[in-house]
């Protein structure tokens, strides 16, 4: 099982072609072609209301679009090798070691290869005194270290996260930023959203820039921040510089 | 007022094989009853807040009414289905303690199936998007909401147990009130105080409360402690 899934065919690019969203007539997200490449550390930003969150749905394939197409280069409907962070990590009504079993369970992995994958995630991030407390009782930030660290235990070869640190101080913040950079270097593809500028300065590799549902922008991150062409990004950034 | 309650707590303290025997089937008949209306309830119900189907509003408002389904319809119902005519005849489960099981279970399932679908519904809309992202399917999700919705979910259960130990009519219509057989401490109470007979019908009252109290008490210090416990 383990090997098998060593092996397991890419699944990126995920190419976007024309993809759009819609419902009850309402056109939230469109026009939206974009290749994501293995290994790249996207961050996508954008407005309150701009498409951000919806577009990592579509990715993950919470939601279909409801135009254009979205497809995964190993031609799967839901590629199973990913895994998405959410801005409010749901964790389930027990211990920490068991919220990592869970989706390895789903994943139909045998009991040992699962005792095993736990034990290492627990020792890899520090989670070992944490094991058997009740997940729903530790605090914020110790709770979106646990979802991070169920989202690697997944071995995911994608990872997507929604606003992760939105809602944590600053010193749980640096946590989740330092998890999400060490993923990067483990060859994790990385797409993320924030409204957070300065994280977005110190994770994106690349940027991509979502204004009412519209991508119009897409760069490298350096040259983004060197100076968007589009007159919406350019006024986002500046708004930064007031704030 | 003294007569009775000094025959009650002589009845009681002197364990009477009659009281004794009247208290073993009325918890039999009812604990089984809960027990058969959570086996089908639980999971239907999970289904209920789950499915969406063309005419789910309308079994959801069923269900709700069937909440305060009168105990003696039920009795009916279950009396029309078991009697020697109906289509059940032939079992000859009338006037049984199998056929007052059936009427319990009957009364207690739409409170274990509505309080279900309204627990795991609440929990479905906060754990979708992440049980579906963590690869858990509709299906799937079933017995991961009952289970982190059992503190919730017990006290659905719990009043199913409430309905069925304190109900009379169903019991009565189709068990009969057969001293020995079918008697139990509700149906024992009805009669024994038609009979003027007080002190048995006190002694049955008072274990009846004591029962009903004591199953709260724990089913609330088991909540209590879940909630420090779980979050």
């Amino acid at each position: 099982m383990k090997i098998a899934r060593d092996i397991a065919p890419p699944i990126l690019p995920l190419s976007l072609e024309d993809m759009g969203y819609a419902v009850g007539g309402k056109t939230l997200l469109s026009g939206i072609t974009l290749r994501i490449e293995a290994g790249q550390r996207l961050v996508v930003m954008g407005a309150n209301g701009a498409g951000k969150s919806l577009f990592l749905r579509l990715c993950h394939g919470l939601i279909d679009p409801t135009q254009g197409r979205r497809r995964w280069a190993s031609d799967e409907a839901r590629a199973e090798a990913q895994a998405m962070v959410f801005q409010r990590p749901v964790l389930l009504r027990r211990s920490v070691a068991a919220n990592l079993d869970y989706p390895l369970a789903l994943k139909g992995l045998p009991r040992a290869a699962r005792r095993e994958t736990v034990a290492r995630t627990l020792d890899r991030f520090g989670l070992n005194d944490l094991a058997e407390r009740p997940a729903r009782l530790l605090s914020g930030g110790e709770q979106q270290r646990l979802a991070l660290a169920r989202a690697w235990a997944m071995r995911p070869q994608v990872l997507f996260l929604d606003e992760p640190s939105s809602a944590l101080d600053p010193s749980a913040t640096r946590i989740i930023e330092e998890m999400v950079a060490q993923f990067s270097d483990e060859g994790i593809t990385i797409v993320m959203t924030t409204h957070d500028l300065g994280q977005a300065r110190r994770l994106a590799a690349q940027v991509a820039f979502l204004h009412r549902g519209r991508l119009i922008e897409h760069r490298p991150a350096a040259e983004f921040f060197a100076g968007p062409e589009a007159a919406e990004a350019r006024a986002f950034l500046a708004g930064d510089l007031i704030w | 007022m003294g007569g009775p309650f000094a025959t009650a707590f002589s009845l009681i303290a002197s364990g009477d094989p009659a009281l004794m025997q009247i208290i073993g089937l009325s918890l039999r008949v009812t604990l089984t009853a809960v027990l058969m209306a959570c086996a089908v309830g639980l999971p239907l119900g999970a289904a209920l807040a789950l499915a969406r189907f063309p005419g789910r509003g309308a079994v959801i408002v069923v269900f709700n009414a069937l909440m305060g389904l009168p105990p003696v319809v039920a009795g009916l119902i279950v009396y029309l289905m078991l009697s020697r005519s109906g289509p059940f005849g032939s079992l000859a489960l009338l006037f049984t303690p199998t056929a007052m099981i059936i009427a319990q279970t009957l009364l207690i399932l739409p409170i274990v199936i509505s309080l279900t679908r309204s627990v795991v519904e609440d929990l479905w809309a906060e754990y979708r998007e992440q049980l579906l992202s963590l690869g858990a399917g509709r299906l799937r999700a079933v017995p991961t909401l009952l289970w982190d919705g059992r503190v919730s979910l017990l006290t659905g259960v719990l009043a199913g147990f409430g309905r069925a130990s304190a109900e009379v009519g169903a019991v009565l219509i189709v068990g009969g009130n057969i001293a020995g057989h079918t008697r139990t401490m509700t149906t024992a109470i009805t009669l024994e105080t038609a009979r003027g007979q007080l002190g048995l019908a006190v002694a049955l009252g008072i274990i009846l409360l004591t029962l009903t109290l004591t199953l709260n008490a724990i089913a609330w210090g088991a909540g209590q402690w879940a909630r420090g416990r779980l979050g």
